[in-house]
C-alpha cells in the first residue's frame, strides 16, 4: 500500500483513490478521425519509470488531481492540480 | 502430424539424447545411480537466428515447441531477461478453464483445455492437469444472468457447463456457506466439470525440455535492450549478450510487453497491473472443485499438496512493483472466510505478485503488427497461463505459415483501431 499526497488532504492511503489513468490529452471529437480517437481511448504509454497521471480522491474532496509517480518503486514525488482547473478557477 | 522426438535408435543427428521418463527408467537409474540428463541445455547464443521469441514462459516455450515440431523451424532462440518460467507463468494460481463468455474466446480456450488433457502424453512430462471441476459463484442476480448467458453460450460451443443451485453446490463443497443469512447469499453458480488446476511450472519445464529437444536454444538471463527494425522490418534484436540478427521477432512476454513493443515502434493499448496471490498452510484434501467468486473479488483451490491457493483482482493501478500489501491479504482473508468460515484458524504461508497485461476488452492481442517480422502474444491480463498451448500453436503457424490461424483471428491489434472489441469482462475479470 502507498501513500498519496492529495493537493488539498494531505498524505492519505491509496484504498482512499481511485486510479483514473495515464493523464492524457483530450482530441477534439469534432476534428478527429475515429481511428485517432480509438488511439486516444486505448493506447497506453505504460513505461516501467516516472508516469504522469490522473487520481480521484474518492472518499476525501472528490477532486481530480494530476500526480507523478514511478511505477516500479511505487514513489509519488509530486501532486497538482490539472492545469485546466487552475485556469478556469482563474 | 505426430512425430516423436526420436528415431528407433533413440538419437537423432548433432544433439545429446534426452532421457524418455517412464517407470522403468526411475526403476533402472534407482538401481544403477545413473544421473539424469538435463531437461534442456544451456549455451551461448549465436549471431543469428531464423526466428527469435522474447518470453520464456509457458506462451513463448510453447510458440518455439510448435514451431519446431509441427513446422520443422528448429533455428529458434527463446529469451528471456529472468530464470525460465520466473515470470506470470510461475506466479499464476494455475486454473484451466474454457467457460468464457464470447464464441470466439469459448472456441479458443477450449481447445486450450483439450491440448492440455493430453500435455503429459504429448511431452512425456506429467503436468499434473487436475479436472476437478470450476464453479463460479453467483451472489446477485446481476451476476445469476450472465452464468445464465454463459452457461447457453458454453453449451452452444459444445463446453460442458450448466447453472446449479445452492443445495448442488453444498454438495460439491460441503465447507461452503450456503446460508441466506451472509453478506451476499450465493444464489447460484456456473459448473464447469473440465475445469481445473495443472501444475504450471512443470508446464513450462516440460515445453521447455520438448522445444530443447527439437534443438530450439533457451536463452534465460538474455535480456533484450533494443529490437532494430529499418524500413518497417525486423532485422534483428539487441541483448546483454549480444546482438542476433533476425528477421521474426515474436513477443510473448507478460507484464513487459509494451515495452518490448515500444522497442519495436509499435504501441500497446495495455496497462500494467499487479495480481496477488497468496497459499495457506497443508492441510488433508477437503476441498475439490476450484471456487470463484467475482463479487467477493476471491478464488480457492487446493493443491495436490494440501496447500490452498488464493487469487484476486488486480490491484487497483497501474504499477510494475512485485510487493505485497497488507491490505491486500487482510481483504482476501475476510472474503474466504465469507465463503468457508471453517477455515478461520488456517495460517496463510506466504504471498506474491505477478504483472497482467490488461487490455480494454479482457481479451488477448495475438497476431501481426504494422513493423513486419515483428509478431505478437501479449495482453493477457489475469487469464494467460490456461492458454498457452492454443496460443503456442497458433502463434507458431502465424510465424511459419505467414497467415492468422482463425482461431486467433479476433484477436488481433487492429481491433481496436477499427473498434470491434471482444469484451470478456463477465467472464474474466475475476475469475481465472
Amino acid at each position: 500500500m502507498i501513500l498519496l499526497p492529495c493537493p488539498h488532504c494531505g498524505p492519505r492511503n491509496a484504498s482512499e483513490f481511485r486510479y483514473a489513468g495515464e493523464a492524457s490529452t483530450r482530441p477534439d471529437p469534432n476534428a478527429t478521425t475515429p481511428e485517432e480517437w480509438r488511439a486516444y481511448l486505448y493506447i497506453k504509454n505504460n513505461p516501467a519509470g516516472w508516469t504522469t497521471e490522473k487520481w480521484f480522491h474518492r472518499t476525501g474532496c472528490r477532486r481530480y488531481f494530476t500526480a507523478e509517480r514511478h511505477t516500479v518503486t511505487n514513489e509519488v514525488r509530486e501532486t497538482r492540480l490539472p492545469a485546466a482547473r487552475l485556469e478556469s478557477n482563474s | 502430424m505426430t512425430r516423436s522426438f526420436f528415431s528407433r535408435n533413440g538419437t537423432r543427428s548433432g544433439y545429446q539424447k534426452q532421457a524418455r521418463y517412464s517407470a522403468f527408467d526411475l526403476f533402472r537409474r534407482g538401481l544403477s545411480g545413473a544421473e539424469w540428463p538435463r531437461a534442456w541445455r544451456s549455451r551461448d547464443p549465436k549471431s543469428s537466428y531464423d526466428v527469435v521469441v522474447i518470453g520464456g514462459g509457458v506462451h513463448g516455450l510453447a510458440t518455439a515447441y510448435y514451431l519446431a515440431k509441427e513446422h520443422g523451424i528448429t533455428d529458434v532462440a527463446v529469451l528471456d531477461k529472468g530464470y525460465i518460467g520466473g515470470g506470470a507463468s510461475g506466479r499464476n494460481t494455475a486454473i484451466i478453464r474454457s467457460n468464457y463468455l464470447t464464441p470466439e474466446g469459448v472456441r479458443f480456450y477450449d481447445r486450450s483445455v483439450k491440448l492440455y488433457e493430453n500435455l503429459s502424453a504429448e511431452l512425456n512430462f506429467n503436468v499434473m492437469f487436475s479436472q476437478r471441476g470450476h464453479l463460479t459463484l453467483a451472489h446477485n442476480d446481476g451476476a445469476v444472468r450472465t452464468m445464465r448467458w454463459r452457461a447457453e453460450v458454453n453449451k452452444l460451443e459444445g463446453i460442458d457447463s450448466e447453472v446449479i443451485g445452492p443445495a448442488e453446490i453444498k454438495n460439491l463443497v460441503p465447507f461452503m456457506d450456503t446460508s441466506e443469512h451472509t453478506r451476499y447469499p450465493i444464489l447460484g453458480a456456473l459448473y464447469h466439470p473440465p475445469g481445473g488446476i495443472i501444475r504450471h511450472d512443470a508446464v513450462v519445464w516440460g515445453y521447455a525440455r520438448g522445444a530443447d529437444a527439437h534443438d530450439v536454444h533457451i536463452h534465460p538471463y538474455t535480456e533484450v535492450q533494443g529490437i532494430d527494425v529499418e524500413n518497417g522490418r525486423v532485422h534483428g534484436v539487441r541483448t546483454n549478450r549480444g546482438g542476433i540478427a533476425t528477421s521474426k521477432v515474436v513477443n510473448c512476454t507478460a507484464g513487459y510487453s509494451s515495452l518490448i513493443s515500444g522497442m519495436a515502434g509499435v504501441g500497446m493499448p495495455i496497462g500494467t497491473f499487479p495480481l496477488q496471490a497468496a497459499v495457506t498452510e497443508r492441510v488433508k484434501p477437503f476441498l475439490h472443485p476450484v471456487v470463484v467468486s467475482g463479487t467477493l473479488h476471491v478464488y480457492v483451490s487446493q493443491t495436490d499438496r494440501g496447500e490452498l491457493v488464493f487469487g484476486a483482482s488486480v490491484d487497483p493501478f497501474t504499477s510494475y512493483s512485485t510487493r505485497g500489501s497488507l491490505e491486500f491479504i487482510e481483504g482476501l482473508a475476510g472474503h474466504v472466510l465469507e465463503l468457508m468460515p471453517s477455515l478461520s484458524k488456517l495460517r496463510l504461508l506466504r504471498q506474491w505478485a505477478g504483472l497482467c497485461d490488461m487490455t480494454p476488452d479482457y481479451s488477448p492481442i495475438m497476431g501481426v503488427t504494422p513493423v513486419e517480422g515483428f509478431y505478437i502474444d501479449v495482453g493477457w491480463g489475469t487469464w494467460g497461463f490456461k492458454a498457452g498451448p492454443v496460443s503456442g500453436e497458433a502463434m507458431a503457424e502465424l510465424v511459419a505459415t505467414g497467415k492468422t490461424p482463425k482461431i486467433i483471428a479476433a484477436f488481433d491489434l487492429a481491433r481496436f483501431a477499427e473498434g470491434r472489441l471482444v469484451g470478456e469482462k463477465g467472464a474474466a475479470a475475476v475469475g481465472h
